[in-house]
């Protein structure tokens, strides 16, 4: 097998910015003290003049950045999920879900995989609290490739975006053939006995898994959820009716994320079972990234767990 | 300033105070007591200082003004509807099912309204970001923003000042209703954000003290915030529930509404006060 690269979602995201820097004018990009770890670094690198550092005050940067978009600028403030989404909740509800302004959040470090850092600032709450936000829009894509694209279409869509990323280095899944639409899941992988509905780094297991269970005779769905909100129910209810069983993965808690929305959105219109990887609302801990996802669960041999009670419950 | 201008400014804030105490009554729920005593600066803002357009209140470069004291919203309608920005009837249907008066300023319903505020603390940063945008972009608008003295003891507020003052927003003025009363009791009693001049001038703002009732110290402070390269605060001094008697320094009045009674009380004094201004 040759070699498959890899790089953090996060990289995507900085070479987004760096790429939009030389497409359009008309936004600023601003961070709060960390963007040489955000990737913000790579746009203020190269345009300096456009870059804002607020400091570390979250929750200002976030108030300022609604200010912004409502003089009709674009902006794309940056800061780690934990601080984003959680220590600055109110202003992205208040200042910038409620008067549904163009503002994208690029929260990047989500999840377990921040590793050595430990609980403090693994987020997997993120989804969770941004999803109760009307009108919110939440991306989390899966590879690097997925990540610049999602950006590009973010500073295109009208209304806030949560785009989350992370900070280990993930395997490169899309070529450059891949098409990105904000609110679509896309099948990439066929198959009629359950269906693996994956989003962030949890896709490349999600086609891991896909291969270990064809050994074992199961033909798996495999879908890549990289926009949570809104939901693509049709996707979604398409997979229950022709698999009969899903299972959710995702590295963020099992509570409020993908394996939520994915099952409220069949209880009220298709209920099958759903089974739900993610951590298991728990705190995570210090220690190599690659290392806890083992330790968490998250990985293809995990899948094919879930995939297997997943089929068991079906009627 | 003639003193024709000043009577002038003094009969709309009068018919804003109006509005206020209708608005509110109809209501039966809303903040008076804050709205009464900014009022005559939104005013002075609304008649004098704000490049706006009431026929085209989306007008792409215009001065941009952010109540970060949202609860004081009686107030800022109160001065649009007198400047023509929506129908004054809509007043009494302050924050009825269907209105678009809500509770607190919404900007994407209420024409004239530059930002959505309400949660304490959020306003500034925002008008901080109107500051930003303008400067950077060129637009060459200003923006002002009215704090409440209670609404300094957030956090958030001084992130936002220290930001401004490190990027040097000169273009940014911010007004402190220094009412001194906030819903707990006094701010000395809550948690006293004084001396408010000592802690914004510490974050490279410039800072003036006036009488937030004296539209002559509005100009004369608006003016001269207009000669200084940093932003400005203005910290006025206000009797809470100015204009209405028994609402005056009064804490009980922040966030009730007056009964039939009490309301017929306060429009009769308001009334006397413009009738005298109209002689």
């Amino acid at each position: 097998m040759s070699e498959v690269k890899s790089v953090a979602t996060r990289v995507g995201f900085g070479a987004a910015l760096k790429e939009l820097g030389h497409l359009r004018d008309d936004f600023i990009v601003m961070d709060a003290d960390l963007a040489a770890a955000t990737q913000t670094g790579a746009f203020k690198k190269e345009f300096p003049d456009r870059f804002y550092n607020c400091g570390i005050a979250e929750q200002n940067m976030v108030s300022i950045a609604a200010g912004i978009a409502a003089t009709g600028k674009r902006v794309i403030c940056s800061s780690f999920a934990m601080f984003a989404a959680g220590r600055a909740f109110e202003q992205i509800r208040n200042s910038v879900g409620y008067p549904h302004l163009n503002v994208i959040i690029g929260a990047t470090h989500a999840g377990i995989s921040v590793g050595e850092d430990g609980a403090t600032h693994q987020c997997n709450e993120d989804i969770a609290i941004m999803r109760t936000i009307p009108g919110m829009t939440i991306i989390n894509p899966a590879d690097e490739t997925e990540a610049r694209l999602a950006v590009h279409a973010a500073m295109e869509h009208e209304g806030p975006v949560y785009m989350r990323f992370g900070r280990l280095a993930v395997p490169v899944v899309f070529g450059d053939d891949y098409k990105f639409e904000i609110g679509k899941g896309v099948e990439l992988k066929e198959g009629n006995d359950v269906t693996i509905i994956a989003t962030g780094l949890m896709v490349n297991e999600a086609l891991i898994a896909h291969d270990l269970l064809k050994t074992e005779g199961i033909n798996a769905r495999v879908i890549n959820m990289a926009t949570i909100k809104p939901l693509d129910k049709e996707i979604v209810l398409k997979a229950a009716k022709e698999t009969g069983a899903i299972v959710t993965a995702e590295e963020h808690s099992v509570i409020g994320g993908l394996g939520s929305a994915v099952s409220e959105a069949l209880a009220e219109e298709y209920p099958v079972p759903v089974v739900k990887l993610g951590v298991n609302d728990e705190f995570g801990h210090s220690g190599p990234a690659v290392k806890l996802l083992d330790e968490f669960g998250l990985r293809a041999p995990n899948i094919v767990e879930k995939v297997k009670k997943a089929i068991s419950l079906k009627k | 300033m003639d003193a024709a201008i000043i009577k002038e400014l003094q009969i709309t804030a009068c018919k804003a105070r109006i509005s206020i105490i209708e608005g509110v009554h109809a209501a039966k729920a809303g903040h008076p007591g804050g709205s009464l005593s900014c009022v005559d600066i939104i005013t002075y803002l609304y008649s004098k200082e704000l490049n706006v357009d009431p026929k085209n209140p989306d007008m792409e470069n215009r001065d941009r003004f952010v109540l970060s004291k949202g609860h004081a919203a009686p107030a800022l309608y109160a001065v649009l509807a007198e400047k023509g920005f929506f129908d004054k009837s809509l007043i009494k249907t302050l924050r009825q099912i269907g209105s678009i008066l809500q509770g607190h300023p919404d900007m994407k319903k209420i024409p004239g309204v530059d930002m959505s505020t309400g949660s304490l603390g959020q306003g500034i940063s925002c008008a901080v970001g109107m500051a930003l945008s303008s400067k950077h972009f060129g637009s060459g608008f200003n923006v002002y923003t009215v704090l409440g003295d209670g609404e300094i003891e957030e956090g958030q507020v001084w992130e936002a000042a220290m930001f401004a003052g490190n990027k040097n927003l000169s273009n940014l003025t911010a007004f402190v209703d220094y009412n001194n009363l906030q819903i707990d009791g006094t701010v000395e009693e809550v948690n006293s954000p004084a001396p408010i001049d000592k802690k914004f001038e510490a974050f490279g703002w410039h800072t003036i003290i006036i009488d937030g009732h004296d539209f002559n110290q509005i100009e004369a402070a608006l003016k001269e915030a207009k000669t200084v390269d940093k932003p400005v605060c203005i910290i006025a001094k206000t009797v809470k529930g100015k204009g209405v008697s028994y609402m005056e320094n009064a804490v009980n009045w922040h966030g009730a509404a007056p009964n039939d009674e009490l309301a017929e009380q306060a429009l009769k004094e308001l009334n006397e006060q413009l009738k005298e201004l109209e002689a």
